[in-house]
């Protein structure tokens, strides 16, 4: 690459020298240390980390308020919550949950872990990345400001008209949902364009599709998924917002308008949302469930293909959420069959992984146990929601507890194990060393317990037709005994979250775990932890299907795996990864250059929030919001992916010739050197 | 390449062609596994995304036109529609995507006056459409219809004035290309840029042919 450049002496001054300060607004951040490169970083990993560490922070406020909703349904005739903020409470509990934790912690895995799986050095639009980030931070923050402003909203996540119109909800906090939610969306569909192109355009030599790792795959489907899903319900937002800022008419019934269309964007997106909830979770015990069973992954296709097939028939069943609402007998028919077909693929994935444990030789790692937590857990879910295809089945369960009992078996059985699973199995990868897998298994076992007696007895209340979003109940109703259990059960669950964070604290002194702690199968595991800022010091080959893998071991005559004497990790190791048969490679890496950071991505972020108060408050706000963000968005376009100025450490003195006196010279470099083009032009073409 | 080039051919020398700066510009300018750009596949996308923005946008107003309201206040929106005048606003648009192709030719030869005239001329097609919108919901307002007004009203103006903003958005976008071309910011390699602003115009295009013809043409 670069090392055989012979540079002319004088080509520093190639007529750079107007770009550097595009709007004169900033200089250029060059700090990789301390809180700014934190701000202004555009590395894939950093922003990975961000969305962890803020996913968890709302996952404990999340947490606070399911303990609140428990607390008021601990005994009968509750007197913890006035029934209104009882309603602000689940309506927080469900947005938060889904669209402040899950929705992000899957973005943080993706972020973090798919330039790494595929042997890239970053994503297609590392300033995207940021900027989705930003966005995705300040629409939740903007989300929870209404607390503080006026109270938050009270309608239930699903939010239906015409009771979140002005009429039945007077207050701010439906605008706060509405206009934080298009905030969130925007950097959903941000980040999914951003990692679809990575996933597609960004793969090492040789890694074909077919040779991505299962979790890859599964989070590729879940961002086609977010890449459809997502402008159903902004319209469906956008209609709202409307009713209640103008005073348009789609929800007004008075007016003649039809109730069940907010129903029905509403759910076009949100069942599709189900499958982007759990599709990454799915990927990760695939990662998770083979390495520990010291077995490749059992029926890799029909992994990959049946995720595929319900990315598509997730489209398809959106009307299960709306059998008791008079659809009609043909919609239901149709709906109810396509409902029990999208469990055949799901069945599938269910039994890969028991096909993959079978006959393996089990290491019960902390990660292993939630992976299976997932599978059986999720089993749990999935039966209680195929359930839901037999309508009448469905009319009976509809706003009972039962329906709340399956959901949460499929998020938190399901989605949030799999988080679980993935945070130990990917953290010394992350942060170089392991967390304590003696606390992990007190944080696994309470997870466990605490978690299915919360919403095993929800199974049997609902059936008894304790309704949903009910405040109280009354007594000698028969459901003392459970809703008791229920919150001793929630309270169990905090204690476990607060084990894990026990866990995070006291394990920063364990000692460094390796590049391959767990002897596992995929790239990311082939460079050092944490891996350098350029990922791979040589870029991968893919040859195989896990192919780390294949790098480390041959097969003897029987097939058995045999480890070979010598192998090449993809970056500089430690010495203690290297003392088992690995080397480093013998490369120079000082001419891999990387996208510079920016502060551009916190601007527009800033500007957005900005412009939703102003709509709720007062236009001029959204003026100056709209102005911070047009420049924002030019600041971004117009200025180089890499600094022309930056030194790039090692060869600082030497700079770069500029081959054309263009702004967007940065992405050149970029390009040739590390395939991660930032184009200048895509940003601010993809704001609309 | 070619101002770079230039200046530095007197002393480079031939081991530079290896450099990663070096490459041709007329070979593949992106190394991805699909051989499209990171740009133009993440263009592709968000096209696709938009496609279901509309397709809401489009259905609310159907189901709302279709809907009989005993005592509708204000005139329906069908009977306000003059076909003649939006005829000719939606065949002004067309034709700014003809002049579109014609300036993404033009800087493909590196012309870059022709590109810039006929980038300002697919703005100011651009630019008259959204006028003949404009004066169109004037009119309709005179008439009686306000956005608050009904069902349709509220439907319609929603529709049609979020495609409005996407034309501006695109006007926007071709007023920057023209500005960077006159700075000489937009160098034939750059002709993707353009090419990609022009996905993103023919898209709203042919949105539009969807409204006008699910919208103002075939009735109620």
């Amino acid at each position: 690459m670069a090392l055989t450049e012979v540079r002319p002496p004088l080509e520093l001054t190639a007529g750079d020298e107007p770009l550097r300060k595009p709007l004169g607004a900033f200089t250029r951040p060059t700090s990789s240390q301390g809180w700014r490169s934190w701000i202004t970083t555009v590395d894939h990993k950093k922003i990975g980390i961000m969305y962890g560490a803020t996913a968890m922070a709302f996952f404990a406020l999340g947490g606070l308020e399911a303990l609140l909703i428990r607390a008021q349904l601990a005994q009968p005739n509750g007197q913890v919550l006035d029934p209104q903020v009882y309603n602000q409470m689940f309506t927080m509990h469900g947005t938060t949950m889904i669209f402040l934790v899950i929705m992000p912690m899957l973005a943080a895995f993706s972020n973090y872990l798919i330039p790494l799986m595929i042997g890239a050095r970053d994503v297609a639009f590392p300033r995207l990345n940021a900027l989705s980030y930003w966005i995705f931070l300040f629409g939740g923050l903007f989300l929870y400001s209404s607390f503080v402003l006026g109270g938050p909203p009270d309608s239930g996540w699903f939010n239906y008209a015409p009771q979140s119109g002005v009429v039945h909800s007077p207050g701010h906090g439906i605008d706060y949902w509405t206009l934080g939610l298009q905030i969130t969306g925007i950097a959903s569909l941000l980040g999914a364009v951003n990692l679809i192109v990575t996933c597609l355009n960004m793969r090492a030599p040789g890694m074909t599709l077919l040779r991505m790792p299962v979790f890859v795959w599964m989070a590729l489907v879940a961002q086609f998924l977010l890449l459809f899903a997502i402008p159903v319900i902004t319209v469906a937002l956008f209609l709202l917002m409307f009713d209640r800022l103008f005073g348009a008419n789609f929800f007004n019934v008075s007016a003649g308008a039809d109730p069940l269309l907010w129903q029905h964007l509403f759910w076009i997106f949100g069942h599709p949302e189900v499958y982007i909830l759990i599709l990454p979770a799915f990927g990760i015990v695939s990662e998770v469930i083979p390495t520990f069973a010291r077995k490749p992954l059992f029926g890799y296709p029909f992994m990959v293909f049946s995720g595929i097939a319900i990315g598509f028939m997730g489209w398809g069943v959106w009307v299960h959420h709306m059998f008791a609402s008079g659809v009609g007998p043909v919609s239901v028919a149709a709906f109810a069959l396509t409902t029990m077909f999208i469990a055949v693929p799901t069945g599938v994935k269910i039994f890969n992984w028991i096909g993959t444990l079978w006959k393996g030789k089990l290491q019960f790692t902390t990660a292993m146990m939630f992976a299976v937590g997932l599978v059986s857990q999720f089993t749990i879910g999935g039966l209680s929601g195929v359930m839901h295809s037999v309508a009448p089945h469905d009319t009976q369960q509809t706003d009972t507890y039962f329906i709340v009992a399956h959901f949460h078996y499929v998020l938190f059985g399901g989605s949030m194990f799999g988080i679980f699973a993935g945070m130990y199995y990917w953290w010394p990868k992350i942060f170089g060393y392991k967390l304590s897998e003696r606390i992990g298994k007190k944080n696994f076992w309470l997870m466990f317990v605490g978690f299915n007696l919360t919403f095993a007895p929800m199974h049997i209340v609902g059936l008894q037709g304790m309704p949903r979003r009910t405040a109280t109940y009354p007594e000698g109703m028969g459901w003392d005994l459970m809703n008791l259990l229920e919150t001793i059960g929630a309270f169990i669950i905090a204690v476990s979250f607060l084990v894990w964070i026990y866990n995070v604290v006291a394990s920063r002194k364990n000692p460094h775990a390796g590049a391959d702690p767990w002897d596992a199968r995929t790239l990311e595991w082939g460079t050092s932890s944490p891996p350098p800022v350029h990922n791979f010091d040589v870029e991968p080959t893919a040859e195989h299907l896990d192919e780390w893998w294949h790098v480390k071991y041959d097969e003897d005559e029987q097939g058995r795996p045999v480890r070979r004497q010598s192998y090449t990790f993809y970056s500089d190791v430690d010495e203690a990864s290297k003392a088992r048969g690995g080397r480093a490679p013998e490369v120079d890496t000082s001419s891999i250059h990387l996208p510079s950071p920016s502060y551009w991505p916190v601007v527009i972020a800033l500007a957005l929030p900005l412009i939703g108060y102003g709509l709720i408050y007062t236009y001029w706000l959204a003026g100056i919001g709209g102005l911070l963000l047009f420049a924002g968005v030019y600041g971004l376009g117009l200025e180089p992916s890499v600094d022309p100025e930056a030194g790039h450490d090692d060869h600082a003195a030497d700079g770069h010739p500029d081959p054309d006196p263009d702004t967007e010279t940065g992405t050149e470099l970029v390009d040739a050197e590390v395939g991660a083009p930032g184009g200048a032009g895509a940003s601010k073409e993809e704001t609309p | 390449m070619s101002v770079a080039d230039q200046t530095m051919a007197p002393t480079s020398t031939p081991v530079e062609s290896s450099g990663p700066l070096a490459h041709d510009a007329t070979a593949a300018p992106h190394h991805t596994s699909t051989g499209l750009s990171n740009e133009k596949l993440g263009m592709w996308l968000f096209l696709g995304s938009e496609c279901l923005l509309f397709g809401g946008l489009i259905s609310t107003f159907l189901l709302y036109r279709a809907k009989d309201v005993p005592g509708m206040a204000g005139p329906a929106v069908g009977d306000l529609y003059d076909i003649p005048f939006t005829s000719v606003s939606s065949f002004v648009l067309l034709m700014s995507s003809l002049t579109m192709v014609l300036s993404l030719s033009a800087i493909q030869r590196a012309d870059q006056r022709r590109a810039r005239t006929w980038l300002l001329t697919t703005a100011l097609l651009g630019g008259t459409f959204v006028a003949g919108q404009v004066y169109e919901f004037t009119a309709f307002v005179r008439e009686g219809l306000g956005y608050t007004t009904n069902l349709q009203s509220s439907a319609f103006y929603t529709l049609t004035g979020f495609h409005g903003v996407h034309v501006t958005l695109g006007i926007v976008m071709l007023m920057s290309l023209f500005v960077m071309s006159l700075r000489g910011r937009l160098s034939s390699e750059r002709a993707e840029t353009v090419e990609i602003v022009g996905l993103y115009w023919h898209f709203v295009d042919i949105v539009w042919i969807i409204i006008f013809t699910l919208v103002y043409l075939i009735p109620a």
